[in-house]
């Protein structure tokens, strides 16, 4: 069967468009599993610490990337924390982000967390958010036992 | 170390939509680095390719051209990274002893997939991943951290990409050599904040190869060639919460590496050229304070300075860089090719006059988690 011209263009090339599905499914691991648990039943936001450094990371690991030693010990974190950095999506890509753009994103640094945590930033107009300032987790009513059950950190008003 | 040189570089243009496949643009620059090197594929006694499934579209991409890269029965090995990785393995086959001549090819179809879907699958699906992170955002994150923390302006980090779009200008294999000015780049559509549509690289296709030999072989068939003076590589932590993104400490260990194994103590001063991995305009401001070239927060104050332009002490990307072509897995191995060009004195318009040793630098993963460096001599 000839190719037309049309299909050919002007590279005199074709492309051939298609598009992969990839369904997958992945563990969260024992401390992932007992975090979300932790947020799904209580929204209470734990994190591990290490017995050597003190580091507190959120979300919570089994082993200290800096000391490479197991944790064992849970330690609650604040709901609240510190915005270290923030931006604002502009642009679209669909299939992967959770809201329609623009939406912002920031890290926060939870009262009692060595570690940021990287999350939506909600109930703020975007030329208000500033780096340094308190913000709140708000949790979904909702909750499945994911990433977006906090729904987004919210100005704290002190 | 001075027992690995480069003898043959070969590039594709780099331009969006390259009409060729994957397997011809590897095929390609295969060709022009053997005749670059006068050589034949019978002389290559291995090769290593620079092959991403995800960025490829296809499970063990490598194997796919090996057709392409004269691979067949030879013993060839693919690594996933940026293309100063594969460079680095290349080298390292050498030093084994076991091999005398290495192929190393990266190739890039980045128009081929949507590049945020794909650089959203860097971050862990059970954690940052839902966010809709990818490299323009989560850069974004880094570029916001590193001008709160040191007081970088959006100026500075617009003159980067001023000056290598201009630079872009001399180099044929550029996809986007332009004449902007800061203005262009501050109003330029605001993708991110405070990331512009300037600030970013373009979605570029392109191939890179560069063939390496040991010395005997070296010696033996080439008058003056590129030596290897020295390659250190390093990474940090993944979970960009875990990092301060505004520092550089992944940088700082490969590069006190490659400068520990070349002999360089003032790398200012001993560095005549320097082809960074400036994915962003703000990165290369940053991957100068981790090379040593400024202080800790002064890579803002550099480029006020001129110090790294054309004319300048210490140019910085004189092909325009990164940010003038992104042929993901390619560009870091790009940035060697360029640096032998510099070399060997070959560089055309975009050349530094009387360079004798250059500077390398590839990344991989978000937000510069890791970085190889390599230090070039003549």
């Amino acid at each position: 069967m000839a190719v037309s011209s049309e299909e050919l263009g002007n590279t005199g090339t074709l492309k051939y468009p298609s598009r992969i599905r990839l369904p997958y499914t992945w563990h969260a691991g024992k401390a992932g599993s007992r975090f979300y648990q932790e947020i799904k039943d209580h929204c209470k936001i734990w994190g591990t610490k290490c017995p050597r450094c003190g580091w507190v990371y959120v979300p919570p690991r089994e082993t200290c990337p800096r000391c490479f030693l197991d944790i064992d010990e849970w330690v609650e974190v604040g709901d609240a924390g510190t915005l270290l950095t923030y931006t604002i999506t502009r642009y679209s890509v669909p299939g992967i982000q959770p809201h329609e753009p623009p939406y912002a994103l920031g890290i926060i640094k939870l009262d009692g967390a060595g570690s940021g945590l990287v999350h939506l930033l909600g109930e703020i107009e975007p030329e208000d958010i500033r780096v340094g300032m308190r913000v709140q987790a708000v949790f979904r009513e909702v909750r499945e036992g994911n990433y977006l059950d906090i729904k987004y950190f919210k100005p704290l008003r002190s | 170390m001075d027992e690995v040189a480069i003898i043959g570089v070969a590039q594709t243009r780099y331009q969006r939509d390259n009409p060729a496949s994957h397997a011809e643009m590897a095929y390609e620059v295969t060709r022009k680095a053997l005749e670059d090197a006068g050589l034949t594929i019978d002389d290559i006694d291995n090769t290593v390719t620079v092959c991403n499934d995800f960025w490829d579209g296809r499970t063990i991409s490598c194997m796919t051209i090996t057709e392409a890269t004269g691979s067949h029965k030879v013993p060839t090995t693919n690594v996933e990274g940026d293309g100063t990785y594969g460079a680095l393995m290349g080298a390292m086959r050498l030093l084994s002893g076991l091999h005398e001549v290495t192929l190393v090819v990266a190739q890039s179809k980045v128009s081929e997939g949507i590049p945020a879907v794909i650089t959203n699958a860097m971050f862990d699906p059970v954690y940052e991943r839902s966010l809709g992170l990818d490299a323009i955002n989560s850069s974004a994150l880094q570029m916001r951290r590193y001008m709160s923390k040191y007081g970088i302006t959006e100026e500075q980090c617009a003159k980067v990409s001023v000056k290598n779009h201009k630079n872009a200008k001399s180099n044929p294999y550029a996809h986007m050599p332009l004449d902007i000015t800061v203005d262009d780049v501050l109003k330029s559509r605001v993708l991110a904040d405070p990331i512009k549509l300037l600030d970013t690289s373009p979605v570029s296709d392109g191939a890179c190869a560069i063939i390496m030999a040991v010395d005997e072989v070296a010696k033996k068939r080439y008058s003056k060639p590129v030596w290897i003076r020295g390659i250190g590589h390093c990474a940090d932590a993944y979970h960009l919460g875990d990092r301060d993104l505004a520092e550089v400490d992944a940088l700082v260990s490969a590069a006190r590496r490659a400068y520990s194994m070349a002999g360089i103590q003032d790398p200012v001063r001993e560095i005549d050229v320097a082809e960074v991995y400036d994915a962003f305009s703000y990165m290369e401001l940053m991957w100068m304070e981790g090379l040593g070239f400024c202080g800790r927060g002064e890579g803002g104050a550099m480029i006020d300075s001129g110090m790294t332009g054309m004319n300048g002490a210490l140019p910085v990307n004189p092909s325009g860089g990164v940010l003038s072509a992104h042929p993901v897995q390619a560009a870091g191995l790009a940035r060697i090719a360029e640096a032998v060009l510099q070399l060997r004195g070959k560089a055309d318009a975009r050349q530094v006059e009387g360079a004798t040793v250059a500077l390398a630098h590839g990344i991989e993963g978000a937000c510069g988690q890791g970085h190889c460096v390599f230090v070039l001599g003549r």
